[in-house]
């Protein structure tokens, strides 16, 4: 594998080896040390033409810990002109010999021009596009169920997951119903009809649009981000009629067995799809996903880059 | 002095001479007898010379992308004699003085008749009709008024504006986008767009201006001319208009007979087009549509763009391909390689019935003793590997970029004096 652009390029195969990679490197980061040789002297550039801390920080320390170079180009919106920002910027990192560029992007698909346009010849790896995907948030999000539901290890296959927000503008929806029907996890959607993407009956998933029977027998509850501009334009009627139907609070998370456990891709809109006290509680694993986002990283930028697939870190 | 097209046949029927002076047919005789000047046609077919309804020259405004001069060349290759220079340039030809600078440029060319087609309102801004009656009246005569790019869509404006065309025998052309509907549009609307999260351009969003405006047509008894029609649904609508006997016209470009959305899929802008490429299903209605009538012409929609705008990311890119060079080599494939027309029904979607939607009295004639000697000859058996950089157009935003397209452009003749032979500009 070249780039990493979607989670529907990983194979079963592929998703279990960076799962299983991610496992073994997340050992470094227990240590005092917390570095490993592997990619010295390459280079990591984070290419990010939208703002996003947690993300950038994350693949920041992930390559660090993995000791390769990391460049930090942040492209924010009305510095560049629009298009040939893209292009040049990747010219650019191309004369500087950037093995791999972590690209966020506004628009659909910028990862995927980058690395098929013929402007670059590193690894591209999507660290989010428009509404379209976010294929490392799917594996750390995979890695995070596979480690409270599964042991931390093997593959998703029974385990019920429900996806519930604004699935319309997420890529973090897309990635995850990819990535975690290959596992074999069974993914509901739980959405208002006005948030569930056109076709969405295509997908390897099912649908619902009540929160509350979706809730019942379920493994997981991954809770979207409603963003603040979706809130003024007519995709639902008021932010208290959204949190009513769409959010969860105390009394859903006891329509859910014991054991089920609450994601949230973050940053959380406390009081609108989460409520502070599920937010707080044991079940919410938020701080955990950040954690496994850097080992999943860490494992991506490693298989991409490392060059062997087989042998230990 | 004469000219003869030795051994041509007319919609690929029986082989004669075409025997042209003064810029008219002045005989049609048996083959090898005319006299004069001879073209070898041997064996190739003659249309009328195309007329485009719908075609962007980007001049004044946008020379980068495109010039008059470097339009008309694109054109008269592409076998056209006339085209229809959209409005929506800078300054938009919203004016007398803008249409007249555009049609003089066309003269000033003179390798096809540049007719200027007129803003419906000022500056493209849908909210006050542009002066209308000037635009009509003066040096350009324009027939054609259009906000192409924009749509119409203000329900009174549209039908002021139809109703106001009538005392010149204009038409206004739509370009069915109801906005609302596609704000941020980037492609087709369906699960395709759901999975590469770009942003959906319904085709209700489409059928339901189509639907309004057929509906005021008949209302106010003008008549409406169709841009870029893309959609099965669209079809439907456009046949109930005319079986209610409302005066629609329609036209569909080369790409939307050809191309379907999935090529989107490779996040390439060169598929990026308003309206976006749809699916299978809605090209083979266009096909029917256009070869049972439905659908009037094929208008190509030719919309070059600098190489900047389309050597970026998706949602970046400006909308538009190129059309005038390829449009017979798509239609030959899509219509008359399959038999849904022949050549005579060819020459009737891109020439003749063009010329009467566009008022062009000196186009889209018959090849007959008399006719203004607006010819193209185009060699059936070839096929052409289309390479971008040996277009005419300044742009190279082609679709079709290492496609193989069936029929070349051998010759072509404008009132009688020849801008192509043997495939070049003359």
């Amino acid at each position: 594998m070249r780039h990493l652009l979607s989670a529907a390029d990983l194979s079963l195969d592929d998703a279990l080896l960076v799962l299983d990679t991610a496992t073994e490197l997340a050992t470094v980061t227990d240590r005092s040390v917390k570095k490993l040789p592997t990619l010295r002297g390459r280079t990591v550039v984070n290419l990010f033409f939208e703002d996003s801390t947690r993300t950038r920080i994350s693949f920041e320390v992930a390559a660090k810990r993995l000791s390769a170079d990391v460049i930090n180009f942040a492209a924010k919106g009305s510095s560049v002109s629009k298009g040939e920002s893209l292009k040049d910027t990747a010219l650019t990192l191309e004369a500087m010999g950037a093995d791999a560029v972590v690209v966020r992007h506004h628009a659909s698909g910028a990862p995927h021009r980058l690395a098929t346009a013929g402007w670059i010849g590193g690894s591209v790896v999507n660290a989010g596009d428009g509404t379209h995907e976010h294929p490392t948030q799917a594996l750390l999000d995979a890695y995070t169920l596979r480690r409270h539901l599964r042991g931390g290890s093997g593959d998703l296959a029974g385990l019920r997951v429900a996806i519930v927000g604004d699935i319309l503008h997420s890529r973090v929806a897309r990635s995850n119903v990819l990535l975690l029907r290959t596992l074999g996890a069974e993914v509901t959607l739980v959405a208002p009809p006005t948030l569930m993407p056109f076709g969405v009956e295509t997908w390897p998933c099912a649908t619902g649009f009540d929160l509350d029977d979706a809730l019942d027998g379920l493994d997981a509850v991954m809770m979207l981000r409603v963003q603040a501009e979706r809130m003024h334009a007519a995709y639902f009627p008021s932010t208290a009629e959204y949190s009513r139907r769409y959010g969860i609070d105390a009394r859903r998370l006891a329509l859910m067995p014991e054991h089920a456990i609450v994601l949230h891709p973050g940053p959380m809109n406390r009081g609108m799809e989460i409520s502070a006290d599920v937010a707080d509680s044991e079940r919410a694993v938020m701080v955990e996903q950040v954690a496994n986002g850097v080992s999943v990283r860490m494992a991506v930028l490693y298989l991409l880059l490392g060059g062997q697939k087989e042998g230990s870190p | 002095m004469s000219l003869v097209l030795r051994g041509v046949r007319p919609y690929g029927e029986e082989a004669v001479d075409l025997v042209v002076a003064d810029g008219l047919i002045v005989e049609v005789a048996p083959a090898g007898t005319g006299d004069g000047r001879v073209l070898d046609a041997d064996g190739l077919v003659a249309l009328p010379g195309f007329v485009d309804l719908h075609t962007h020259l980007r001049e004044p405004g946008r020379e980068d992308a495109e010039t008059v001069l470097s339009g008309s060349q694109a054109a008269a290759l592409g076998g056209f004699t006339s085209v229809h220079a959209m409005a929506n340039t800078d300054p938009v030809a919203d004016t007398a003085g803008v249409v007249e600078q555009v049609w003089r440029l066309g003269q000033a060319a003179g390798l096809v008749d540049v007719r200027p087609v007129g803003a419906v309102t000022v500056g493209l801004g849908g909210e006050r009709m542009a002066e209308l009656g000037a635009m009509a009246d003066c040096a350009a005569a324009v027939r054609v008024f259009s906000d192409d790019g924009k749509c119409v869509h203000d329900a009174v404006l549209m039908r002021r504006a139809l109703e106001y065309v009538k005392a010149f025998d204009g038409v206004v052309a739509q370009h069915a986008q109801e906005p609302r509907l596609t704000e941020g549009a980037q492609m087709n609307e369906g699960a395709l767009s759901g999975r590469l999260g770009l942003a959906g351009w319904p085709a209700v969003a489409e059928e339901a201006i189509i639907a309004r405006d057929v509906l005021l047509a008949q209302h106010v008894g003008s008549r409406l001319q169709v841009g870029h029609v893309s959609t099965a649904g669209s079809v439907e609508v456009i046949r109930w208009a005319k079986g209610r006997g409302v005066d629609v016209t329609a036209e569909v470009t080369p790409h939307h007979l050809l191309l379907t959305e999935d090529l989107v899929a490779s996040y390439d802008p060169v598929y990026k087009v308003n309206p976006p490429l749809r699916t299978a299903e809605d090209v083979a209605a266009l096909r029917a549509a256009l070869a049972d009538g439905t659908i009037d012409a094929i208008a190509t929609d030719h919309a070059p763009h600098p190489h900047e705008d389309k050597d970026c990311e998706w949602g970046a890119a400006a909308m538009g391909m190129l059309g005038l060079q390829t449009a017979l080599g798509v239609a030959i494939e899509t219509m008359v390689e399959p038999g849904l027309l022949s050549w005579r029904q060819l020459a009737d979607r891109m020439s003749v019935t063009p010329a009467r939607i566009g008022r062009v009295s000196t186009q889209g004639h018959d090849l007959v003793v008399g006719a203004v000697a607006n010819i193209t000859v185009i060699d059936p058996s070839a096929r052409t590997v289309v390479e971008p950089t040996a277009l005419a157009s300044r742009s190279r935003n082609t679709p079709y970029a290492g496609r193989t397209l069936p029929g070349r452009v051998l010759h072509t003749l404008y009132a009688g004096t020849p801008t192509v032979l043997d495939g070049a500009l003359a």
